[in-house]
């Protein structure tokens, strides 16, 4: 990057790595998600329930992208599982950065409806610098899944 | 008439096709160019799609919208000049390589083409780019399913064909 950048100044203020400690005190992981305008501006949410996390996408108009079904746009579903990913891999490995995305696939095994989604997380390998995580989507039934994906994040 | 719409005659097509999408409107996503070959995309930058609060970068999951959207809008557009009609195409799937992350405070341009369009699915590509397409952000291959033309509701079909509605 070239041109100086007016938002780094308050890199130094945000510690990730005490938002992430306050959140497991806590134990409320939507305090991560407070940080993240993205997070907001689709309206996810996140509960623990013993060891695992669950992240809900409750239904919203704006993240329509199909009016006539009308269905969620894929690209709100994918920016979801997304975003899951990254406070998955933030909480399990209390991380001091926020890991960066490589690469993400995403596969559409059904229509989104307009109505809330879920989402669940699996780290299949963390290594030195890149974690490959799945992510599984679905909406009423935990076996219908409306959309998997797999991603590559560098990690520190 | 403008001049864009000359060198490139689905752009008011791909525009209105956009409008329709309330996400993307959300996002505030403009078509700069549409034809049978490609469409370009602009994104705005906006503060309330930061996925990195200590950089101001943009969240990967805007960026994958612009490729879904460009690429999906590219499939109904190369659809549009082959068969003369109208088809929406539900995304199979997408995957996204991300470059390097976007510079705040500049748009991002997204360029997507369908370059085969079997007799049921559409095959994409697409860019993600800032300054130049030769320096891109982000890089998308993707899969669209062909659906009849008869699941395009009658709605949906005027608000894209520009025709009066009977409101």
């Amino acid at each position: 990057m070239t041109s100086p950048n007016p938002l780094e100044c308050d890199a130094e203020k945000l510690d990730v790595k005490s938002i992430v400690r306050k959140a497991t005190e806590l134990n409320d992981f939507g305090h991560l998600l407070e940080h993240v305008p993205y997070a907001k501006f689709i309206g996810m949410g996140v509960e623990r329930f013993g060891d695992e996390l669950v992240f809900k996408l409750p239904a919203k108009d704006d993240n329509i992208g199909n009016p006539v079904l009308p269905a969620l746009h894929g690209g709100v579903i994918a920016g979801f599982m997304e975003m899951s990913a990254i406070v998955q891999l933030m909480v399990f490995m209390q991380a001091t950065k926020v890991p960066k995305i490589v690469d993400f696939s995403i596969d559409y095994l059904r229509a989104g409806y307009h109505k809330d989604s879920f989402a669940e997380c699996k780290i299949t390998r963390q290594g030195r610098r890149v974690a490959n995580v799945s992510i599984n989507c679905w909406q009423t039934n935990r076996k219908h899944l409306i959309a998997t994906a797999r991603a590559h994040f560098l990690i520190d | 008439m403008n001049k864009t719409a000359d060198v490139f005659p689905l752009t008011e097509m791909a525009s209105r096709f956009v409008a329709q999408l309330t996400q993307c409107q959300r996002l505030k996503l403009k078509v700069l160019e549409g034809s049978a070959k490609h469409v370009l995309m602009e994104l705005p930058y906006d503060s309330q799609l930061v996925g990195y609060p200590d950089t101001g970068v943009i969240h990967g999951g805007v960026i994958t919208t612009l490729m879904d959207t460009a690429s999906g809008c590219a499939v109904v557009c190369s659809i549009f000049d082959k068969f003369q009609a109208l088809e929406l195409s539900p995304t199979l799937d997408l995957r996204v390589d991300y470059m390097k992350p976007a510079e705040p405070f500049k748009p991002v341009y997204g360029f997507a083409q369908c370059y085969k369009l079997s007799s049921s699915v559409a095959f994409t590509r697409a860019i993600a780019y800032q300054d130049s397409i030769d320096d891109p952000i982000a890089h998308a291959v993707g899969s669209f399913m062909r659906i009849s033309p008869e699941m395009v509701g009658e709605e949906f079909r005027q608000a894209l064909m520009g025709e009066p509605r009977h409101d």
